[in-house]
């Protein structure tokens, strides 16, 4: 276990800035997820976290020690790649204890080690194959190994699930939790999926244009978004804004749709003004007796659940409804009343579009 | 990745088509149309364009010049002999000695098999280190051997000898193997940069992350995958080496003359009689070894130029 520091990291790529001042501490034993979309300097940061990517200028500290310019094999890292990367010449056994055979250690304490890991990861009927003779899920259960063996004090994920199938991408996410749980290392994990975010991290920093935008825990993250970009990329489907304006009073309204939100909308004292309501889908209820009224535009039934889609004075928002009976039968064009949940709403400034 | 996905895919897709399709494909098969009769007709023309000289070799080499003589270069052998085959390979005259060809053999085996492992080795060690670790002006380096590469060998020739004999090595085996080293390191360089460009970089930073240097992770990891490109690059500095005649003649001096250049020698005599069936046998001799390294080698020729393009 050992903490990550990272002060003021500058990380240029072939004359490009790739990550701008960027302030990082990981607390030992913490799972942070680096959350972002593709090209958001969330991958290059986790590289020169493990040294294989140079920073231009700042510190990186790992476990209390300046690794800024170390060696990726001194840094006391282990890594697991998006694409396994297993040496294809090796087997599961060589591929594991490759490191540590280039570390000078003693052959009984690597069989010991690469045994342990083996069993952890049900891998040990397959020790003597070559990766080609593995499954997609096996080829990265022996690549989080060859992490495991190395008994680094911090765990660096770059997107290990993404090449997964659905099925496989949710079951070694639970392992990898359940690992967590069992080792209780520090792990940095990459990832562009909100939903390994979600359920993995008990931090998540959320990434754009190699900034930090918010860092919080999950349900922090999720419910109160630092900004806009936030609210919008956490959550399936997306958080719906709303252009509208806030009275001296503190009731938001936007055309015909009128509500005063909760305290937890904004900073107290939040003065009147222009503003942008965010709403989730599953704080926006299908009732007769709501306040709003509106048209549905669409229904996506998901199985457990389906997403309406209701206009509402030209606005479209979402709305998740769980129970599945034949009063929750909707139809396009059919006229509705809804209640927004007050209490759960956020509001942004138009201009900068963070939070109030 | 997508090459393969897509080469799974198909099977799977032609064998939906095939039960719609199938009735329709047979009958199709077994007409024989006139498009396909012309087909047919080109191919087998083709074929005996190329087979027909072979063929008179192969069969002048077989006669006696006596029956040569007699004219019918299309005729089978009456008598067919070997004797000009042992001729060829130990007592003809190549040049001042009459042992044969046997010593331009020898000779060209011992030219090929350093100029095959060391330009090999080495451009390898190049391609990997400017695909991984991408020193500083690695492009421009990689754009001047490219452009070495476009240089006829003819322009280098009388530096090359200028420099040779100032380092005191001209006209010997050392000198010819570095001539062919020089002279395949662009294309071995390019081959091996462009393989490993299609292995995964991460499989590199796996490599680094586990503690191995330059060295290991080239001859741990990557060298050992390379097998399929080792092969395409084999055959190609091989057959370049083993066919090569001008370098071979200016700077391999006169004891270690390859099996080209006393071929020339064998062929070119102008005192006596030519022997017909000696230079005949003895031209199939020198490019035996070529030929059999193609059909030894055809498939896996085709996989190392598959892999190296599709791989990743």
């Amino acid at each position: 276990m050992a903490n990550v520091n990272l002060r003021k990291l500058n990380i240029v790529l072939g004359g490009k800035s790739i990550i701008r001042d960027l302030d990082l501490q990981v607390e030992p034993g913490e799972f942070l997820v680096l959350l972002g979309p593709s090209g958001c300097g969330k991958s290059t940061l986790l590289h020169s976290i493990a040294g294989l990517v140079d920073a231009d200028s700042g510190a990186i500290e790992i476990g209390g020690r300046d690794m800024t310019d170390a060696d990726p094999s001194e840094r006391g890292i282990g890594m697991v790649f998006q694409s396994y990367a297993l040496y294809p010449t090796m087997s599961v056994q060589d591929n594991m204890s490759f490191g540590l055979k280039i570390a000078g250690m003693p052959k009984a304490d690597i069989k010991r080690r690469v045994g342990h890991a083996a069993e952890m990861l049900q891998l040990g009927a397959l020790l003597d194959r070559k990766p080609s003779q593995l499954s997609g899920g096996q080829r990265q259960r022996v690549a989080i190994g060859r992490a495991l063996v190395r008994e680094a004090q911090v765990f660096l994920f770059d997107e290990p699930l993404s090449n997964l199938d659905a099925k496989l991408r949710a079951e070694l996410r639970r392992e990898l939790k359940l690992l967590h749980h069992k080792l209780g290392s520090t792990m940095i994990y990459v990832t562009h999926d909100q939903v390994e975010a979600m359920t993995l991290a008990s931090r998540i920093v959320v990434m754009e244009k190699g900034q930090v935008q918010q860092i919080g825990t999950p349900l922090d993250v999720y419910e109160r978004p630092a900004n806009r970009f936030v609210a919008g990329f956490l959550g399936a489907p997306a958080m719906a804004f709303v252009d509208g304006a806030l009275d001296g009073a503190g009731r938001f309204t936007a055309d015909d749709l009128s509500l005063v939100p909760g305290p937890g909308c904004c900073a107290p004292g939040v003065a009147g003004g222009p503003a942008v309501l965010g709403v989730r889908p599953e704080h926006v209820g299908i009732r007769a007796d709501g306040a709003l009224a509106g048209t549905v535009s669409l229904v996506e039934p998901m199985g457990n659940h389906q997403v309406v889609w209701i206009r509402c004075a030209g606005h479209t928002l979402a709305s998740l409804v769980h129970e599945d009976s034949a009063a929750n039968k909707y139809e396009p064009g059919q006229a509705v009343r809804f209640t927004i949940d007050a209490g759960r709403v956020s509001l942004f400034d138009p201009q900068s579009g963070n939070r109030l | 990745m997508n090459f393969h996905s897509i080469a799974q895919r198909l099977p799977a897709d032609v064998a939906g088509g095939e039960n719609v399709e199938r009735s329709a494909v047979r009958t199709r098969r077994r007409r024989l149309t006139p498009a396909r009769i012309g087909i047919y007709a080109f191919l087998f023309g083709a074929a005996l364009f190329f087979l027909l000289p072979l063929y008179v070799m192969i069969v002048t080499s077989l006669k006696s010049m006596d029956e040569i003589r007699a004219g019918g270069i299309f005729a089978l052998p009456l008598a067919a002999t070997l004797e000009p085959w042992r001729q060829a390979w130990s007592t003809v005259c190549t040049g001042a000695a009459c042992e044969g060809l046997r010593t331009g053999f020898w000779n060209s085996v011992a030219i090929t098999v350093p100029s095959t492992l060391l330009p090999i080795l080495i451009g390898a060690i190049n391609g990997y280190a400017l695909s991984f670790w991408r020193p500083r002006f690695a492009n421009l380096l990689f754009g001047v051997l490219m452009a070495g590469a476009f240089v006829p060998v003819q322009v280098m020739i009388y530096p090359l000898v200028r420099v040779m004999a100032l380092a005191g090595v001209f006209g010997s085996l050392p000198a010819i193997v570095l001539v062919h080293l020089v002279f395949g390191m662009p294309m071995m360089t390019l081959l091996f940069r462009n393989y490993y460009c299609s292995v995964p970089q991460e499989l590199f930073h796996a490599a680094r992350v586990d503690g191995a240097g330059f060295w290991r992770i080239f001859l741990r990891v990557m060298l050992p995958m390379s097998l399929p490109i080792i092969v395409v690059a084999a055959i190609i500095q091989v057959t370049g080496v083993w066919n090569d005649y001008i370098l071979g003649l200016v700077f391999a001096g006169r004891e270690n003359l390859p099996m080209t250049v006393q071929l020339n020698n064998v062929i070119n005599t102008t005192t006596g009689t030519r022997l017909y069936n000696v230079n005949m046998a003895a031209t199939i001799l020198t490019a035996l070894v070529p030929l059999a390294l193609y059909f030894g080698s055809g498939r896996w020729f085709v996989r190392g130029i598959a892999a190296g393009a599709v791989k990743g």
